[in-house]
This record gives C-alpha cells, sequence and structure tokens, in this order.
C-alpha cells in the first residue's frame, strides 16, 4: 500500500495498454490508495460511524429523536448550515466556468475541473443531507413525477434547479471521467456538450442561489428585521459569488499541499496568480454586497434596532466579516501576499456561515421563549456528511485527471 | 382525510387540463360547481371554555384528549396531537376566551409553499393536507405566520397535523364538529360571505360588547376562520401585527422573475461568449 502511494496513477496512462476490461478496471479502482493512518481518517472515520448509527436511528424513531427541531423552528443545522450554507460555498463552480467558458479568461482553466469536481460533490451531499431532513422521503420524486407540480411554491424551483444543475454540472465533469476511462469517443462527445451545460448552469445557479434566499420570503414576521427584507434573494445571490470563489482559494491552498504530487509544475506556479485574481474578484463582489446591504439598512429605516443584542450581533456579522476580509482582499492583492488572501478567505467562510445561520436559525424565531439549539447527534450527522463528501473528492482527485493532466491522447487528436 | 375516487379524477382533470391549455380555460370548467368559500365565525363572548370543541376535534379527528383547561396566565398550545385549543385570557373587558386553530386563509402561505400541492385549498374553503403527496419538508410550517401546521417529530412516518375544517364531514353536507357540538353557539360554520355579513350585524346591533373589528377579514389577505371580540385583540395573544396582504404575495416578485431570467440570461450569455471567442482562438494559436 505505501508503495502504491509513490506511483499514485494520477495520469492513468498504463491501463489502456493492459487492455483490461472496464468493468474489472473500475472494480480495481474501488480499492483505497494511499495510507489507511492519515489524522484526516482516524478523526473522519469514527464521525462517520457514528453518525451513520444516528441516520439510522433517525429513520426508525423520526426527526425527533436526533434533533432539536420544535414546532415552531421546523428547520434547523441541517437546513440552514447544510444546505443553504453548503451551497453557497458550492457557487465558485458557476462563478469560475462563467470566467473560463463565457469570458474565455483562460488563467482560471487549471483549476476549473477541480471547482466542478466540488461544486457536484456539493449538491450531490447537501441534496442528501435534504433527504435526511425530510420526513416522508419516499415523496421526494413527487415534484419531479407530478405528484403535484406545485409551481406556485419557491421550494419547488430550488428542487427542480439542484437536479438539474447536478446534471448539468456532472455533464461539465464528465470529460475527466471519459479520461479516466479511456472512452476517446465518449470524451469527444461529451466535451461538446460543455458550453451548454455551462450556460445552463450558469441560469440554474443564478436562480437558486436567490432562490434559497427567497425560501425565506414568506417568513416576514420570524426572522429578525435585520436580516430580513425583500432583497434576501439578491444579497443570497451576491454574496454567493464570493463564498463560492473563498471556498476555491481555500481548497486550492489545502488542494496544492496535501495533492502535491498530482499538479503540475506549469499549474503550481500559476496558482498564486489564480489566487490573487480570485481575491480581487472576492473584493469588488463584496463591495457590491455590502453597498447592498448598507441601501437595505438605511431603506429599512433599522436605525432604532442597532442599540439592541442582535443589533450589535449584526454589526460583528457587517464590519468583522464583511468589511473586514474585504480590506484583507484588497490589502492582500495590493501586497502580493497569497497567506492574506488565504486568511481573508477564511474569514469571508465565517462570515458567510454566519450570515446565512443569521437568518436561518439565529434570527429565525429570535423573539422565541424557547430558542433552538441544535442537538450534538445534528454536528455529528452534518460532519458525517461533510467528511464523506472529502471522503469521494478525495477518491476521485487520485483517480481521474482533475487536479493532474489529461492522458496525452486528449491533446493528440486536436 | 382521504379523497374519494370521482373528486380525484375531477381534481386529476383540471389539473391535466390547466397544464395542457392554460388556467383559463380550467377556470372556466370549476365556474360550473358554484362553490363558495366555507368559514367559521368564532364569537369570544359566548364562548364560555368548556372544552366540548376541544374534545369533540380530537374524537372526530382520532387525536389526543385535552390536557389541562384555559386558566389565564396559561398558554396552552396546539400540537401534532391537538389541532385546537382554548385559551383564557385577563383582559381590559374581564376574562375572555379565545379558541386557536387552522385559519384557513383564502390564499394560504402554506399552499403556496408546498412543492408537490399536499397542502391544499379546496375550493370548499377548507385548507387540507394530502399525505400521498407530503415529502415532510416542513416548509409549510416554516410559511405559515400563524405557525398552525404541526409535525409528528417522533413518527418514522410521520404526518402533518392541522385542523381542515372536517372537511370530509362537509363534503357529505355535515358541518365541522366544533361547530355542531359547541352548546353556547360561540362556533357557526357557513360561507365567508354570510359569516361577515353575521359578523356585522352582531357588532352594529351590540356596539357596546364588541370591538369594531373582525378579525380574519383583511389578516393575511383574509382568512376562513373569523373572529369577533369584547376585548381588543392583542390582549388575547392573537398577532394583531400581520400584513393585510396575503403571504404568497411576498415570493410572486421573485417567482416572476424566474421565466424572464430563464429567457434573458442564457441570451445573454451565448452572446458574450461569442463575443469572446475570439480570445479563445487567439490564445490557443500563440500557444501552438
Amino acid at each position: 500500500m505505501k508503495a502504491m502511494k509513490l506511483n499514485n496513477p494520477s495520469i492513468p496512462l498504463s491501463k489502456g495498454d493492459e487492455k483490461k476490461s472496464t468493468f474489472k478496471f473500475i472494480i480495481s479502482e474501488f480499492k483505497p490508495k494511499g495510507k489507511l493512518l492519515t489524522p484526516f481518517n482516524i478523526i473522519s472515520i469514527p464521525i462517520i460511524i457514528t453518525g451513520v448509527i444516528l441516520i439510522v436511528i433517525r429513520f426508525i424513531n423520526g426527526i425527533g429523536s436526533v434533533t432539536n427541531l420544535t414546532q415552531e423552528v421546523p428547520w434547523g443545522l441541517w437546513i440552514g448550515f447544510d444546505v443553504v450554507t453548503g451551497v453557497a460555498f458550492a457557487g465558485g463552480a458557476y462563478v469560475l466556468t462563467f470566467m473560463v467558458y463565457i469570458l474565455n479568461l483562460h488563467k482560471y482553466h487549471s483549476i476549473v475541473r477541480v471547482t466542478v469536481l466540488n461544486g457536484f460533490l456539493a449538491y450531490v451531499f447537501y441534496a442528501g443531507a435534504l433527504l435526511l431532513d425530510l420526513g416522508r422521503p419516499w415523496n421526494v420524486i413527487n415534484p419531479i413525477i407530478g405528484n403535484d407540480f406545485g409551481t406556485s411554491s419557491v421550494l419547488f424551483l430550488v428542487a427542480w434547479h439542484f437536479l438539474l444543475y447536478m446534471i448539468a454540472e456532472l455533464i461539465e465533469f464528465s470529460p475527466a471521467v471519459a479520461e479516466w476511462l479511456g472512452a476517446k469517443r465518449a470524451r469527444k462527445f461529451l466535451s461538446g456538450m460543455t458550453i451548454a451545460a455551462v450556460i445552463f448552469g450558469i441560469t440554474l445557479s443564478t436562480l437558486h442561489q436567490s432562490g434559497l434566499g427567497a425560501l425565506y420570503l414568506m417568513a416576514k414576521d420570524k426572522i429578525h428585521p435585520l436580516w430580513y427584507s425583500e432583497f434576501i434573494p439578491v444579497l443570497f445571490l451576491i454574496s454567493s459569488v464570493f463564498a463560492g470563489l473563498s471556498m476555491v482559494i481555500f481548497e486550492g491552498s489545502i488542494s496544492h499541499k496535501v495533492f502535491f504530487n498530482q499538479i503540475s509544475k506549469k499549474n503550481h506556479d500559476a496558482q498564486n496568480g489564480i489566487v490573487l485574481g480570485l481575491a480581487k474578484i472576492c473584493a469588488a463582489a463584496m463591495f457590491a454586497y455590502l453597498f447592498m446591504q448598507l441601501l437595505v439598512f438605511i431603506h429599512g429605516k433599522r436605525w432604532d434596532l442597532l442599540n439592541t443584542t442582535m443589533g450589535y450581533w449584526y454589526l460583528i456579522e457587517m464590519i468583522g466579516f464583511v468589511i473586514l476580509p474585504m480590506m484583507l482582499y484588497v490589502y492582500s492583492y495590493k501586497k502580493k501576499n497569497i497567506t492574506l488572501v488565504k486568511v481573508a478567505a477564511i474569514i469571508t467562510m465565517l462570515g458567510i456561515i454566519l450570515n446565512r445561520l443569521n437568518v436561518t436559525v439565529i434570527g429565525f424565531r429570535w423573539d422565541a421563549a424557547i430558542r433552538y439549539i441544535p442537538t450534538w447527534m445534528e454536528l455529528v450527522v452534518t460532519l458525517t456528511v461533510i467528511f464523506t463528501e472529502i471522503w469521494i473528492f478525495r477518491w476521485v482527485i487520485n483517480r481521474m485527471p482533475v487536479l493532474s493532466e489529461s492522458p496525452a491522447w486528449v491533446n493528440e487528436k486536436k | 382525510m382521504s379523497i374519494n375516487r370521482r373528486d380525484f379524477l375531477k381534481t386529476a382533470g383540471v389539473i391535466g387540463v390547466s397544464l395542457t391549455v392554460g388556467d383559463s380555460f380550467a377556470a372556466v370548467k370549476n365556474k360550473g360547481a358554484e362553490v363558495e368559500f366555507h368559514g367559521i365565525l368564532y364569537d369570544s363572548t359566548r364562548c364560555v371554555g368548556c372544552l366540548t370543541c376541544e374534545t369533540v376535534c380530537a374524537e372526530a379527528n382520532k387525536l389526543s384528549a385535552p390536557i389541562g383547561e384555559p386558566k389565564p396566565g396559561v398558554l396552552r398550545k396546539t400540537d401534532e396531537k391537538h389541532n385546537t385549543i382554548v385559551n383564557c385570557y385577563k383582559t381590559s373587558k374581564g376574562e375572555v376566551f379565545i379558541k386557536t386553530q387552522c385559519m384557513h386563509c383564502n390564499e394560504p402561505a402554506c399552499v403556496a409553499a408546498c412543492l408537490t400541492k399536499a397542502m391544499y385549498k379546496t375550493k370548499e374553503g377548507p385548507v387540507i393536507w394530502r399525505g400521498n403527496k407530503c415529502m415532510g419538508c416542513r416548509y409549510c410550517m416554516v410559511s405559515c405566520p400563524f405557525d398552525v401546521p404541526k409535525f409528528e417529530y417522533h413518527s418514522s412516518n410521520p404526518k402533518i397535523q392541522k385542523c381542515t375544517m372536517c372537511f370530509e364531514k362537509i363534503q357529505k353536507g355535515g358541518i365541522p364538529a366544533c361547530a355542531e357540538n359547541c352548546p353556547a353557539e360561540a362556533i357557526k360554520f357557513g360561507t365567508r360571505r354570510e359569516l361577515l355579513k353575521e359578523a356585522r350585524k352582531r357588532i352594529v346591533e351590540n356596539p357596546t360588547t364588541y370591538i369594531d373589528e373582525i378579525y380574519g377579514d383583511h389578516t393575511a389577505g383574509g382568512t376562513g376562520f373569523l373572529y369577533i371580540s369584547s376585548a381588543p385583540f392583542n390582549e388575547l395573544g392573537i398577532n394583531t401585527k400581520l400584513q393585510n396582504k396575503s403571504y404568497p404575495e411576498l415570493s410572486k416578485g421573485f417567482l416572476f422573475s424566474v421565466p424572464t431570467v430563464f429567457v434573458v440570461l442564457p441570451t445573454i450569455l451565448l452572446g458574450i461568449y461569442e463575443a469572446t471567442k475570439k480570445n479563445q482562438f487567439n490564445e490557443s494559436n500563440e500557444i501552438e
């Protein structure tokens, strides 16, 4: 096993020669590669096992047996964090595909695949997390098969968009799968669909990133007025741009350490330029977001709300987690300081978590006598979802040409 | 709660028609039925807090018998085992009883929220829940301004529980259990139009007894359940700050923008793509 790590088949050239059947090849790829006892594995395996047990309990005894959800607060951590925050972080995929395929900014091409993969897995797992939160998950296909089409529902839109966007992202990513399997003709066909999938995917993303905010429009009397406005959809959309890109910066800095041996020297050297470029875009998006927030605040005449506990909390979010990271992004871009960009990315991500939870959990029924506080079990299940996703991510990265270069035959044909 | 076959076919027909031909045609078909929204008028001046309504409601809906009794200072709440609750408040007009249950809005937030139309506003007026459609997402609970739908958190096959205005009884020509059995005649069932007339009549004829307001006339776009009372409603634990616009109105703007975005955005993206395509060729030429 240890020896295998060195000749990690990031460039699966050998398999074409071996003439193995595709089926046998796939089976062989399911075997683990790399060490089993890494720090990440040691932490994640017990949590995943506990999480799976909790999920079983949840399906036998009902949602109430593992969560603290109440009749007044029916959506908690699983929706507020797993779905609403997770999808914002997955926004990097639509922003990057826009930059690379629509604007043709080639500088960012080398990180598109890993970002799309990340986005795709995020959607698969957050839609999965959604299933855990559904009381009657066996009816989940009803809005798809038309039993019935609840077209007046924002959630109907979001559900359909999740599904379609997953398909779009799968198409965007599929050339990498074809390269992994050595399917040359399939690759040609699939990569021909990329532009269509990208345009479709960006449109879907625009609508469901804002749609996640629009879900809360009808909860007008339940969300703290500092976080409720008719502009929630717009705020969610703009913030998904820098949430997604900050995630790309963060994930990139980790991938470049963990999967160091897969990344070509050319791409490795280009990384700093990419990170600085993304920092600039983040700063601009955050400025737009801040301006919009300010507009909503002043327009809503909310000055008197500031001098309350929730008001201070709002100021912490706005100053500490929007203005501060925005300034950091600008500063680090000017000084070409990569470390500072990463710090800014982490603060931005914390700010996004804070903002989404403020709308969906902390500010939701903020005046209730008994507040909803998630159980440790809800946290463990959330971690299980995240860790399982990372496991799959690592599995794919170690096998398919995502961070590594495509096999030679891809360029030969051009 | 189940719907008989004829009604199912009728609904399916209407939906089928509206899906293919559009809403206008379906609306014409519906007109022939000539059904008006029904509702309930609750008169708190008549209510004596005997809990008959709670008891018969539990029997009719196979739920749990009432727990405790209305007392000032004690707030009892509806839950997944109790569709209706009567509370007692100390007000400027003395102790007043007030009944809580689903308001059966004219334009219900829960119905607009439901992505499978499991929450359904019947043409007779009651808002009902249909288990064969519901996926248990609880978005109805998030959206309802009155916090009415309740979820069975401790069941592996959970249902949404709420007052259905005894829809099955109404369909057979009956009246809701609470209205049928109220010994004080505080609960009156009828068409919404008749009930509003009746409520206004009572207020006009007894101006000293009633405050000059019908709760539910305009709140949340109008509700099927109407209240008249001797004490101001904000003293009775009723949320008087709710908007008069219907709640689905709040997300309408967003939903209306969706088709526009779906047409305009891809066009723009395609335009930009074509415009910047040149760069792609230039760059790749340079590389080669």
